[in-house]
């Protein structure tokens, strides 16, 4: 277990909504939007730990939290051991970098890639003015651009190419921790393995830490060493990748699996993954969160006692937040393949 | 089995006059769609898939052209039929679902009344009767308490709800065909898996054919059963979903493949397909894909490179098919039967 | 393998330069624009070699003289040659219009800027404020306000800046608000940036094109304004030409001699033309796509 670089304990993020006429004449309090709500999560350094979840799970402004651009309503995050507090030093901002989602707003379309990449060189003083320039080289070569990209602007390159240039720029302060937030979704398919598999030689390049926010689980399988599975604002599951894809052990998780869609041809089972949809971040289920659409749901456990992220009985690094996580036998999750009938 | 194909197109062609020159979104795609069957149509962005989709039904951007080609409907040409003939099969006959429901359904109307709308303005039938069908297509695409949730506007409804109810609407005049445009690129896993099978549970019962564009090589195996995939606008291979996956002979096809990341089989590194899409304004010379392929050889340059039938149902746009084959055999993507 | 797929990258690397520079010719209503405005602009400049008198320079004994010879346009009721003081006029009205739009311009987008990035208390003064000028019509609180401080250019520039800085404000508090999510600025902001940095450098770019685009069709907005209140006798000073005061001058021959107010209306109608087609241009121009 390689040593921790972040640990985020009971971070929570709430947003507060703005009450209608109605709620305020009859004084009820205004509703709260909580985005995040009790996460515990560790990565450590030179690891690559995905997160995944579907949309409104929280995980997109996890990540924000994470690297600052949020305030936490709750909860600490510790960096290298040190807390993070809400006003952080320029020092302290330098350490955890984000790369974003889509490649077509995440640089600024008016400047050329020198002089993004100049500006934060410079705003912290990473090397001596007159060796900036070779720098900017240097960084676009370690994402595989070649240097006559540093005097274009971005409208000029292809999605894979901006997300390449946004790692560059995410490594010119030479980060210990990248977030990467969905990093190729908005990519083609072809295209997202090379993005992906840069971020993987980075890592063992740079001995870099990386939390990879995704909602494609085969991506996650294919990159990351562990994977934490979140569900409406909490962490529902983690473990090592392997083992949470042949043995996932929450409800969710399973679900989770069994709904995507394979690439191997013919019919797979009619039963669905998880029914129904998932409810409002507003309006959370009492209880276990994932209750309503659970099929192994008890009354009155279920919806009353929220579970708390578990590990397994000498399994300290496979955590479940489910009653019945430990149960055996553990459910199969491959789907049976039936031939297609001719 | 040509009787039974229901639509078929030959050679469309697709154009946008630019101020540079014309692009060919389409350059002369052909394909057959029989009753009661699922086509896919896969490619990437600039693949020309969701052209020449909107082709069929003539819903193309105001600056498109068609430029050639025919399309088929039940043995009568669409091409050149009129705006009025188009009119009275969209709907009717051939229905269409988008990516996103959102901003397909009409904010200030009920979805009741907009899955009503067909059967009541197309079909003729009275209000009470066109309401009683929209419940009970409601119930058919899985919308629970459909009486309640008829009165409901779009905005008061979730992302998948929506889908449904575009689904219902699509439903509505009982069409023989239709198309769906990427409708689960916008969902989350788990209600794309719930629409995916609604899909395919509603196809074999109502024998309705369905043709299904996307981006998702994993999405087009659950859901159909033969595929087409398009690259610079046109169609590089055809077969069945088994076939093509399976074995797959364009280089273009096995290189998609092979950089899809797949849950059960976890390889050391994902290739990619170096390069990008070409300018469709002025293609490459020959094999359009050759700038981009590992097994490009010197006719591939400059010959032009015609949809060659492989077998009975197959046929691929190389002329290395077999060395392509050969290559994804020895390393498969996906396990052969 | 690898290396092969990052030649072929680098050389689609896509080398189109399809900035302003390239295209301002291209497009139909830029061009038109800036030839009319330019044409008027060199008309203005060059007063003194296209007139041949001095447009305050009466001539009692030549009053109302039609089209001749000797004056291209004709006299008004004073003697003054009414082409010398068309162009003149051009060179008033023009200069004042320009300089008026710029303290709005720079005023209004300042305010914008920090309020709609801040937001909270800043925001919500700046909107109270906002609101309570719109409240008043245009010209009805021009009008008081030159009234107020006395006629002259510079109450024209007092009153057309406390006016006019709230339609910069809000274009750009919008624009502001809606680029501040983009990903670029959470970067900057992630990066440790400092705000001033983040404001100069990376939102004003990208939020000021509507704001130039805006100003063009303002100063058309201006030049009615001054020559309104020239009309009103209290804009611009006599004897100093403007066009306004030569509309309202003309005005009681109307019946006999039409020309000497039409002829100033038609320069203010072209002028505005002009303008209004190179805001059409700019604001094809300037999205950075």
């Amino acid at each position: 277990m390689p040593e921790p670089l972040l640990q985020l304990r009971g971070l929570a993020m709430h947003f507060p909504l703005r009450r209608g006429f109605g709620a305020w004449a009859q004084r009820r309090p205004a509703e709260v939007l909580r985005a995040v709500d009790g996460v515990d999560l560790d990565v450590g350094r030179g690891e690559m730990v995905g997160l995944v979840g579907e949309s409104g799970c929280g995980k997109s402004t996890l990540g924000r939290c994470i690297v600052g651009l949020y305030e936490p309503t709750a909860g600490t995050i510790r960096y290298d051991d040190q807390e993070l507090g809400v006003d952080r030093a320029r020092s302290e901002r330098r350490r955890i970098q984000m790369v974003f989602q889509d490649p077509y707003s995440s640089l600024n379309p008016r400047m050329t890639v020198r002089q993004t990449l100049a500006e934060l060189l410079r705003a912290h003083a990473m090397v001596p003015r007159d060796a900036v320039d070779a720098r900017c080289r240097e960084l676009l070569d370690l994402v595989g651009l070649s240097s006559r990209a540093l005097d274009a602007h971005p409208r000029q390159f292809s999605g894979g190419q901006r997300q390449r240039v946004s790692i560059a720029r995410a490594l010119a302060l030479e980060p210990e921790l990248l977030v990467a937030d969905e990093p190729v979704s908005a990519l083609d398919v072809s295209v997202q393995a090379t993005v992906l598999n840069l971020l993987e030689e980075l890592r063992e390049k740079l001995g870099l830490g990386v939390l990879l926010i995704a909602h494609n689980m085969a991506v996650v399988r294919h990159v990351c060493d562990r994977v934490a599975v979140m569900y409406l604002g909490r962490i529902v599951e983690t473990a090592a990748t392997d083992e949470l894809f042949t043995s996932p052990r929450h409800p969710y998780t399973q679900g989770l699996l069994k709904a995507v869609p394979r690439l191997v041809p013919g019919r797979v089972s009619e039963a669905v993954g998880v029914v129904g949809d998932p409810p409002s971040p507003v309006d959370l289920p009492s209880g276990c969160r994932f209750h309503p659409r659970c099929p192994i749901a008890q009354e009155p456990l279920c919806s009353t006692d929220d579970p708390p992220l578990a590990p397994g009985p000498g399994r300290a690094t496979h955590r479940a937040a489910c009653h019945f996580a430990w149960r055996e036998p553990p459910p199969r999750h491959t789907p049976e393949i039936l031939q297609e009938a001719t | 089995m040509s009787e039974d194909v229901l639509l078929r197109v030959r050679d469309l062609v697709v154009e946008f006059p630019l101020a540079r020159g014309t692009l060919r979104a389409v350059d002369g795609v052909s394909f057959d769609v029989h009753a009661g069957e699922a086509l896919g149509l896969v490619g990437e962005s600039g693949s020309g898939k969701t052209m020449a989709l909107r082709a069929l039904v003539g819903l193309l951007p105001r600056a498109a052209r068609i430029a050639g080609g025919s399309i088929e409907f039940e043995g009568r040409e669409l091409l050149g039929a009129g705006e009025a003939r188009l009119r009275e099969i969209r709907g009717t006959s051939i229905s269409m679902i988008f990516q996103e429901p959102m901003t397909a359904l009409n904010p200030v109307m009920t979805v009741g009344e907009q899955i009503a709308e067909s059967p009541h303005v197309r079909l003729g039938q009275s209000r009470r009767a066109a309401h009683v069908k929209a419940l009970e297509l409601m119930r058919l695409v899985g919308i629970p308490d459909p009486a309640r949730r008829a009165a409901a506007y779009p905005h008061e409804l979730s992302g998948g709800m929506r889908q449904r109810v575009m689904i219902a609407i699509a439903l509505s005049a009982g069409p023989k065909l239709i198309l769906c445009d990427e409708p689960t690129t916008a969902l989350d896993v788990t209600i794309q898996d719930q629409i995916l099978k609604l899909l395919r549970a509603l196809q074999d019962d109502l024998r309705v054919s369905i043709v299904f564009v996307s981006h998702d090589l994993a999405v087009i195996a659950q859901t159909c059963r033969r595929v087409a995939v398009m690259y610079a606008g046109q169609v590089v291979e055809n077969g069945t979903v088994d076939a093509v996956f399976r074995e797959p002979r364009h280089p273009y096809t096995l290189g998609l493949l092979r950089s899809v990341p797949d849950f059960e089989l976890v390889r050391a590194t994902l290739s990619s397909i170096p390069g990008s899409p070409p300018d469709l304004a002025s293609p490459p010379s020959g094999c359009r894909f050759h700038p981009r392929c590992a097994f490009v050889h010197d006719d591939c340059i400059h010959t032009h490179v015609p949809l060659m039938a492989v077998s009975a149902e197959r046929a691929a746009r190389c002329l290395y098919h077999e060395e392509c084959a050969a290559e994804a055999r020895r390393e498969p993507v996906v396990a052969g039967a | 393998m690898a290396v092969a797929a990052e030649v072929v990258a680098e050389a689609q690397l896509v080398e189109q330069r399809r900035g302003f520079r390239r295209r301002w010719y291209r497009t139909p209503s830029f061009v038109a624009g800036i030839s009319i405005l330019g044409l008027i602009v060199a008309a203005a400049a060059a007063a003194p070699l296209i007139t041949r008198y001095d447009p305050t320079h009466q001539d009692l004994v030549n009053t109302l003289s039609g089209p001749s010879r000797a004056h291209w346009l004709g006299t008004d009721d004073l003697g003054r040659d009414v082409w010398s003081r068309l162009v003149y006029g051009a060179r008033t009205d023009l200069r004042v219009a320009f300089l008026a739009v710029l303290f709005p311009f720079v005023i209004g987008t300042s305010i914008g800027l920090v309020s709609g990035y801040f937001g909270r208390w800043i925001d919500t003064v700046t909107n109270w404020l906002v609101n309570i000028v719109v409240a008043f019509p245009f010209y009805v609180l021009i009008i008081a306000l030159v009234f107020a401080l006395g006629s002259g250019t510079r109450s024209i520039y007092i009153a057309i800046t406390i006016v006019g800085w709230v339609s910069y404000a809000r274009i750009v508090r919008g624009e502001v608000i809606v680029a501040k999510r983009r990903e670029y600025v959470l970067a900057a902001r992630s990066a440790g940036l400092s705000n001033t940095r983040i404001l100069v450098r990376h939102l004003l770019p990208n939020v000021i094109t509507q704001a130039i685009v805006f100003s063009m069709s303002d100063i058309v907005l201006d030049i009615l304004a001054i020559v309104t209140l020239g009309y009103l006798g209290l804009g611009v000073q006599p004897p100093t030409p403007d066009w306004g005061r030569m509309i309202a001058d003309g005005q009681t021959y109307l019946t006999t001699h039409w020309e000497l107010s039409t002829i100033p209306g038609i320069a203010v109608v072209i002028t505005a033309l002009g303008l209004s087609l190179i805001a059409d241009g700019l604001a094809d121009l300037l999205r950075p796509e």
